[in-house]
This record gives C-alpha cells, sequence and structure tokens, in this order.
C-alpha cells in the first residue's frame, strides 16, 4: 500500500435507494398530516353536494344531465390543486424539504416519489368524488328528467374522465408548488391560471377555451352532448391538462436540482 | 471524516465562504466557532449537499454526500432548530425518513428513546417546546447510525439539563470513534465539549487546531483567544466599550 491509496477518493456508488423508498417516505408523510385527509374528504364531499345539487336544480330534460352532476369538479378541483401545492410548499415553510434532501439526496426521486404517491391518492379520491357525484345527483333526479346510466359509454368516460382530471389538477398544483415554494403565491398562481386566466383570454376568443383546464373539464371531459366551440376529443382535452402537468413537474425538477435547499 | 476543500459559496454579491479547507476527523468533538455571518450555517449546508457551492468540494467519507449509497447512514445533521412540518408527529417525522432510507422501524423507537422523546412522539412536533424539538431533530440525524454528525448551534435555546445532555451525547458520540462537527456561540460550552476546533471569519480560515493549543494563546482563556483570532472578520459586533483590542 502506498501513501497515495489513502488520499484516494470513493469511487461514486450506485445509490442503494430508488423510487419506492422515495414513496414510502412521501406516503408515511401525506399519511401523517391530519390537514391531508381533511382537505381531501371536503374535497370530495364539496364535489359530490355540489352535484347533488345541480342534480335537483335540472329541470330541462334535454341537458346534459351528466355534466351538470359533475359540475362540483370546478370546485373539487380547487381543494386538490391547493393540497398538491401544500404538499410541496409545506416542506419549504416548515424546514422539511433539508431532511428530505439529506434522505434522498437525488432530488428527481423526491418529485418523483410525491407525485406518484400523491397523484395515485388524488386520482382515488377524484373518482371517488366523480362516481359519487354521479350517483348522488342522478338520485336526486326528478322523474320528468331522464337519468342516464353508467352503462351508457358515453357516461362512464364523463365520469371516469372528470375524476382523472382532478387528479392532474392535483398535480398541476405539485408542479407549481414545486417552482413556486411559498404557499400563498403559488396557491395564487394555482387559482389565477384556473379560474382567471379563463376569463381574461376565454372570453376574447372561443378557441382558446379548448386550452384552459377549467373549460376543458366542464366542456368537453365532463360532458357527453358536444359544445359549441369544444371540436376536439375529449381524450385529447385530457391529454392537454396532462401535458400541462408533465410540464409543470418538470420544470419544478429541473429547479429543485439547480436551486439551493 | 469530513473534507473540505476550497469550498466556496457567493450570494449575490456576499461572499459567504471564501476557498474554506478542513478536516474533520473522526473520535473526536470538533468545534466550528466564527462571529454571526461568517459562514458556519452555509458550510453546514453545503457539506450535507443542501447548497451548491460555487467553487471547491465537500466530501463525507471521501465523497460528495449526495453519492452515498444510504445518505442517513453515511451522515445525519441537526441544522435547524424546527425542520420538520408541526402537524406531524415528532415519531411520524422520524418514520418517513427510516423508510426513505430502509432504516428499520425499530431505529425510530431507539432513537426517541436516545433522545428522551417516547413520551411526547405522538404528540403533533409543533407543539413541542423548543428543547422537545431539539431534540427532534437530533433524533432524526442519529436515525440511521451515521458515523459523521453535524450539529449546527444544537444548544441554542436550551435549558442547563439540556446543554449539559447535549455535552454528554456528543462526548459519547465521538467516544463511539464518530466524526462530531458541531457549531456554536457558547465559548464556555465549547471549551467543555469540543477537543478541536476550527474557527472561521468573513468566510475564511483563521484556525484549525485544538481547544487546548488556542487557549493557550490566550493565558488559558479561550474567549480572549477567540476575540484576538476573529477580531479583524466580526461584521456585527457592537462597538464595546472595553473592546481591549
Ligand atoms: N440563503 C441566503 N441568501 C443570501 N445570503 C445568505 C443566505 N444564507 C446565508 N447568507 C449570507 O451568508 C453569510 C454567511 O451566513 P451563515 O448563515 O452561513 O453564517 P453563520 O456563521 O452561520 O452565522 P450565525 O452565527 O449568525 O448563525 C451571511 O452574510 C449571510 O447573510
Ligand atoms: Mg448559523
Amino acid at each position: 500500500m502506498t501513501a497515495t491509496t489513502l488520499q484516494q477518493t470513493r469511487a461514486a456508488e450506485r445509490p442503494g435507494y430508488r423510487l419506492r423508498h422515495a414513496a414510502r417516505m412521501e406516503w408515511i408523510k401525506l399519511r401523517s398530516l391530519r390537514s391531508t385527509t381533511w382537505i381531501l374528504a371536503a374535497g370530495v364531499v364539496v364535489t359530490i353536494a355540489l352535484g347533488t345539487v345541480a342534480g335537483l336544480n335540472t329541470s330541462d330534460p334535454k341537458s346534459d344531465v351528466t355534466s351538470n352532476v359533475l359540475s362540483g369538479v370546478i370546485f373539487g378541483q380547487l381543494l386538490l390543486g391547493v393540497l398538491g401545492v401544500l404538499v410541496m410548499s409545506s416542506e419549504y415553510s416548515s424546514g422539511t424539504i433539508r431532511a428530505t434532501l439529506a434522505a434522498i439526496p437525488r432530488r428527481p426521486l423526491v418529485l418523483t416519489g410525491k407525485a406518484v404517491v400523491f397523484g395515485t391518492v388524488a386520482l382515488v379520491a377524484g373518482e371517488v368524488a366523480t362516481f359519487g357525484s354521479f350517483l348522488a345527483g342522478t338520485a336526486a333526479l326528478r322523474s320528468s328528467v331522464p337519468r342516464p346510466s353508467l352503462s351508457d359509454p358515453a357516461v362512464l368516460r364523463a365520469v371516469v374522465m372528470a375524476g382523472a382530471y382532478l387528479a392532474l389538477i392535483a398535480l398541476i398544483g405539485l408542479g407549481i408548488g414545486a417552482i413556486v415554494r411559498h404557499s400563498a403565491p403559488a396557491v395564487t398562481t394555482l387559482v389565477g391560471g384556473l379560474f382567471v386566466l379563463p376569463l381574461v383570454i376565454g372570453a376574447g376568443s372561443r378557441t382558446a377555451g379548448q386550452f384552459m383546464p377549467e373549460l376543458i373539464v366542464g366542456n368537453s371531459l365532463a360532458a357527453v352532448q358536444p359544445v359549441e366551440g369544444f371540436g376536439l376529443s375529449p381524450w385529447l382535452e385530457l391529454g392537454i391538462v396532462a401535458l400541462y402537468a408533465v410540464v409543470l413537474l418538470g420544470v419544478g425538477r429541473a429547479l429543485l436540482v439547480r436551486r439551493d435547499a | 471524516m469530513i473534507d473540505a476543500r476550497d469550498l466556496t459559496k457567493r450570494y449575490g454579491a456576499t461572499l459567504a465562504v471564501d476557498r474554506l479547507s478542513f478536516s474533520v476527523r473522526p473520535g473526536a468533538v470538533t468545534g466550528f466557532l466564527g462571529p454571526n455571518g461568517s459562514g458556519k450555517s452555509t458550510t453546514m449546508r453545503m457539506i450535507m449537499g443542501l447548497d451548491a457551492p460555487d467553487g471547491g468540494q465537500a466530501r463525507i467519507g471521501g465523497r460528495p454526500y449526495q453519492q452515498a449509497r444510504w445518505p442517513l447512514r453515511e451522515a445525519g445533521a441537526l441544522l435547524e432548530a424546527r425542520a420538520f412540518h408541526p402537524g406531524r408527529t415528532g415519531r411520524g417525522h422520524l418514520r418517513a425518513l427510516a423508510a426513505a432510507n430502509a432504516v428499520p422501524g425499530s431505529r425510530v423507537e431507539e432513537v426517541l428513546g436516545m433522545v428522551g422523546l417516547e413520551s411526547a412522539a405522538d404528540r403533533r412536533a409543533g407543539t413541542y417546546s423548543l428543547g422537545m424539538a431539539q431534540r427532534l431533530g437530533i433524533a432524526a440525524a442519529l436515525i440511521g447510525d451515521p458515523g459523521v454528525l453535524l450539529f449546527d448551534e444544537p444548544v441554542n435555546g436550551l435549558d442547563p439539563e439540556g446543554v449539559r445532555w447535549i455535552r454528554q451525547l456528543m462526548r459519547r458520540l465521538a467516544a463511539e470513534g464518530r466524526t462530531v462537527f458541531m457549531s456554536s456561540h457558547l465559548i464556555s460550552e465549547m471549551a467543555q465539549t469540543a477537543d478541536r476546533l476550527i474557527v472561521i471569519g468573513a468566510g475564511h480560515l483563521l484556525a484549525d487546531t485544538t481547544v487546548a493549543e488556542l487557549s493557550a494563546r490566550a493565558g488559558g482563556n479561550l474567549e480572549d483567544a477567540f476575540f484576538a483570532l476573529t477580531a479583524d472578520s466580526a461584521q456585527y459586533r457592537a462597538a464595546t466599550a472595553e473592546g481591549g483590542f
């Protein structure tokens, strides 16, 4: 042995931790916060409650009943999106991010773990919310209004897509949280993007509406009857919302890697 | 073993750490001293891979922390008083960290016992007193049973009993052969706890020595020796009547 062996630097090893470790950490973090459960439950309950009210208020037998009873999604998305923001921004406000990154220094894994775990939880919550809305909302319909059925493929598609939409908004929130890091401005960005932007741009141009998530869900994903100005297929529209989530998470991931914690 | 080589960190116009090189060896408590704003916390964050250096490199056990196979088993750090979500229980926080590095759940109970937090483990951490929060932070640092430990001002805000507990813990960890690197502003505490000292001022290395050697420079008074050493680099020291230098 020569003296230089002492000075030798150890080669980089393959890290022992994998996505499943990052995911387990995120799962424990998610479950160990009461606020997560409360916001998720509130999102589901409010979506179903508004859908039920919409069912009660539906009188026109020719209207898109499925779309009506899923209209609670417009509010439910706010709660799921905000929860997505908080999943990331609360790590920064509390300082947990330092402990998290000390445990998983390969930072992309941290965000992927969060997206997988929280995205799955949000998808389950979203589908529970939309199927619940459909069942409660259609049960509340007056007898003069024809009751849509889940055995109708177009109806089933609308309910499933509206639930998936909620999960995508949750991931969009996560991405914004990773980019903006501070809760208040991140929530403002989310609300601005979801609700204010469609008012500003959607009012000026009808085709632009096909690219606004909030208008996409009401006029395409959750709709069974075609809506004027929304000529793209619901699948394509869902893809547009998914693309927003992917881009925001991608930018968030790049910033997470680059910035000091 | 911690190695810092030419570590440099800039925040805008501020040169927080300036080509700082030192080694922290195992089996001893090494104190990290320096006036406010001299770059201690920044250096520790760079060692833990949380802040990226603008120049130079820090290594733990021969390689950057980010390249560790199981990072928490390599090194643990207490960097801030409250680095956990206030709504999560102490046990929940530790279980999440343990899961990230495949540390068995039994280790969570072990470290809770070591820091004396068993009875409060299922309370929301936001309700913890400063001392309890500090204990949770130490438990988190110890979760992977690492050979290298960094503590940034661990005795801040602790009562005398807590201060003594930390002192004994540091000594024990070093006696077990671990590398213990701790910053503190309490020089008398350093004199009692540390074997070696690294002193920095304005991001520069001022001394890399033993407690005994540095105290000897001022006739056995570590505090006087520290003031003499950092006289030129303290940026935020109030003008005092009895300055003395
Ligand atoms: N995130 C940051 N952004 C901008 N400047 C920073 C940041 N972190 C540290 N600094 C600056 O870098 C310098 C070193 O700060 P640091 O916190 O490392 O000092 P310190 O020795 O830990 O001080 P203290 O004893 O007060 O804890 C200071 O001038 C500080 O203002
Ligand atoms: Mg500091």
